[in-house]
């Protein structure tokens, strides 16, 4: 009998392997599956850089997962152990700082990748229709990874965990009539207390995780029916060939898989060297407050959110009212939902938009960054309150007069098909 | 039967299934929302605390925690009281209208006795606890500065007697606690003379 030649499925389907897929195809959709969401999902050819976020977020999603569950095996959840169980597993768990820091700094690079994602939607107009719902789905994994950032920076039990926590939850009560009540429920104390840190865990390690891993499903069975963009904000499947297949469109595998494994080795590339050389990122990735351990009757003198919550942070201080300010950074967020029916610009991509929006998308980044900036300083010096009014003012001003500068565009023509320069 | 009237029948049980099933899943859902509310435990945590003031300084402050908050216990001395009321900085609440404090200290001195201030050390506005500082203009916080409290978080001041002066995003003055004193040596935090706290 010759040898049987396995990993290797042939038309005939004779092999074993193949009569194996068979013999699952006959119970589960595993072949269709691959074939829909893999081998025969068509993405444009013409994908640049910022196409590869979406796939680094997944990876440090699964990276999360990994090192999350080993964390978890070592920490307590309690206020009288929380602390040293960290320290314990800095010092005394066998690879354990490796994990712990591959965990913190995943947590920042998560929000890396996912605000470079965003501002792709943003450049080339993927929020638009028919990717509304795609983009709002989105939005809720955006909204989702706050919370998982949120109540995981509790956990360690350290000064900024506390009093960040402190000043998240309070914000609760800025809502009329429920809000103290509501802020008691969220505590189940009367204080940020051993009661709230061990259902910060729970939320944590459980529920957040597995709502996180649902909406990462349905972003992608939205993006597959609607199918990916490309930087000329063109739909492929208007354009197919006579095989139904997208002309300007190659397999999601091999093709597109290839070029992300080599953006996955330059992005562990980057984390390496952050993990390796500096994983608190002097400060902004760990912030240095939370080496003591959480103490009820002393505020650092400078607090202040890890990095990804600062632009949102500013604008909250930039007002000198509890409700108010909360209104507004919710409001800072919220915006962002209904994007798809602010812009009132029927093209997609920015390379073939008028100048208003070019002009007004840049406003928004520099506003963001500084505000990001504006969030890390003390709450002491004037200027830097003025300078947070001002760059919130151009934040809101993106979204609010959208739909006047996005009418009045003057758009350049869109091509047939993407823009593609092959090589030899 | 008719097929309209079956059509209609089905309907009707249709809906009175989906509305039991609602109303089922919303009586369950009742206990575990409730279960995030403060234990009974957390509840008997909140017994009153005595603090010993028989020691504490003119123009000293100590600090104790009752309900897992902290309560700054503050002897004013006579310079701060003068200090107080010739404050020319001005206040959101001056006569605590929007503020929580028992009855008894709904005053200039937000307390039973000028001397002590006994007040719970978190802003009102997110929860910080504000630093003390009871120097006279420094150098960050301006001339007009007469001493006070400080919130490094998001920049609320407060007078000598926990007002919160205008300007601040803190909504109201810090709270003040129930609580009574115990002949000239003793403060009872968390429950008032004659009343229930």
């Amino acid at each position: 009998m010759s040898t049987v030649r396995t990993g290797m499925v042939s038309a005939g389907g004779a092999g074993k392997t193949a009569r194996f897929i068979d013999w699952i195809d006959e119970r589960f959709p595993l072949t269709a599956m691959m074939k829909e969401h893999v081998t025969e999902y068509y993405a444009a050819k013409s994908f640049n850089v910022w196409y590869v976020f979406g796939v680094l977020a997944l990876v440090v999603l699964i990276l999360q997962f990994v090192t999350g569950i080993f964390l978890t095996m070592s920490y307590k959840p309690s206020a009288e152990d929380a602390f040293a169980s960290v320290e314990y597993i800095m010092r005394e768990v066998e690879w354990g700082w490796l994990i712990r820091y591959m965990h913190s700094t995943g947590a920042s690079m998560f929000f890396v990748v996912v605000y470079l994602h965003m501002f792709r939607a943003l450049m080339y107009g993927s929020y638009k229709a028919p990717r509304e719902l795609l983009w709002i789905v989105g939005m809720f994994i955006y909204l989702v990874l706050m919370a998982q950032a949120f109540t995981g920076y509790l956990l360690p039990w350290g000064q900024m965990s506390y009093w960040g926590a402190q000043v998240i939850v309070s914000l609760f009560g800025a809502i009329p009539v429920v809000g103290a009540g509501l802020v008691e429920w969220i505590r189940g104390d009367f204080f940020i207390s051993d009661i709230t840190l061990n259902r910060f865990f729970a939320l944590h390690v459980a529920a957040i995780p597995l709502a996180l891993l649902l909406l990462v499903v349905v972003h992608i069975l939205a993006l597959h029916t609607t199918g990916s963009l490309n930087p000329d904000g063109i739909e492929i499947k208007e354009k197919k060939g006579p095989d139904g297949i997208p002309l300007d469109g190659v397999a999601f595998h091999p093709f597109h898989t290839s070029k992300d494994l080599v953006a996955i080795i330059i992005f562990a590339i980057v984390f390496a060297a952050v993990l390796f050389f500096a994983p608190e990122m002097g400060g902004y990735f760990l912030e240095h407050a939370n080496f003591e351990p959480a103490n009820l009757l002393k505020t650092p003198a400078h607090i202040a959110p890890v990095w990804y919550f600062t632009p949102f942070y500013a604008i909250l201080r930039a007002v000198p009212s509890k409700g108010w300010g909360a209104f507004l950074m919710l409001l800072s967020i919220v915006l962002l939902f209904v994007l798809p029916w602010l812009d009132r610009c029927k093209v997609k991509s920015i390379r073939y938009r008028g100048w208003q929006y070019k002009v007004a998308l840049g406003g928004l980044v520099v506003s963001f960054i500084a505000l990001g900036f504006l969030g890390l300083q003390p709450a002491t010096e004037k200027v830097y309150v003025y300078a947070a009014r001002l760059f919130a003012g151009i934040y809101f001003a993106f979204f609010l007069l959208m739909p006047l500068y996005t009418s009045r565009e003057r758009t350049k023509p869109v091509p047939e098909r993407v823009v593609f320069h092959g090589h030899e | 039967m008719s097929e309209e009237a079956s059509v209609s029948r089905r309907h009707f049980l249709t809906v009175a299934t989906t509305v039991t099933g609602v109303v089922g899943l919303a009586l369950t859902a009742a206990p575990f929302i409730a279960s995030f509310r403060p234990s009974t435990r957390a509840q008997a945590l909140g017994a009153p605390v005595t603090v010993d003031i028989s020691k504490l300084d003119e123009g000293a402050m100590v600090r104790i925690v009752w309900r897992g908050q902290p309560v700054w216990v503050l002897r004013r001395s006579k310079d701060m009281l003068k200090r107080l009321a010739d404050g020319t900085l001005a206040l959101k609440d001056p006569n605590s209208n929007e503020s929580i404090q028992p009855a008894f200290a709904q005053n200039e001195w937000r307390a039973l006795r000028p001397d002590y201030l006994v007040v719970i050390g978190n802003c009102t506005h997110l929860g910080c606890a504000p630093l003390e500082r009871f120097e006279v203009a420094p150098a960050d916080l301006g001339s007009d500065w007469v001493g006070g409290f400080f919130c490094p978080c998001h920049g609320s001041k407060f007078d000598l007697s926990a007002r919160v002066m205008a300007g601040s995003p803190a909504p109201t003055n810090l709270s003040i606690p129930p609580y009574r004193f115990v002949g000239d040596e003793l403060i009872v935090v968390g429950e008032e003379t004659g009343a229930t706290a």
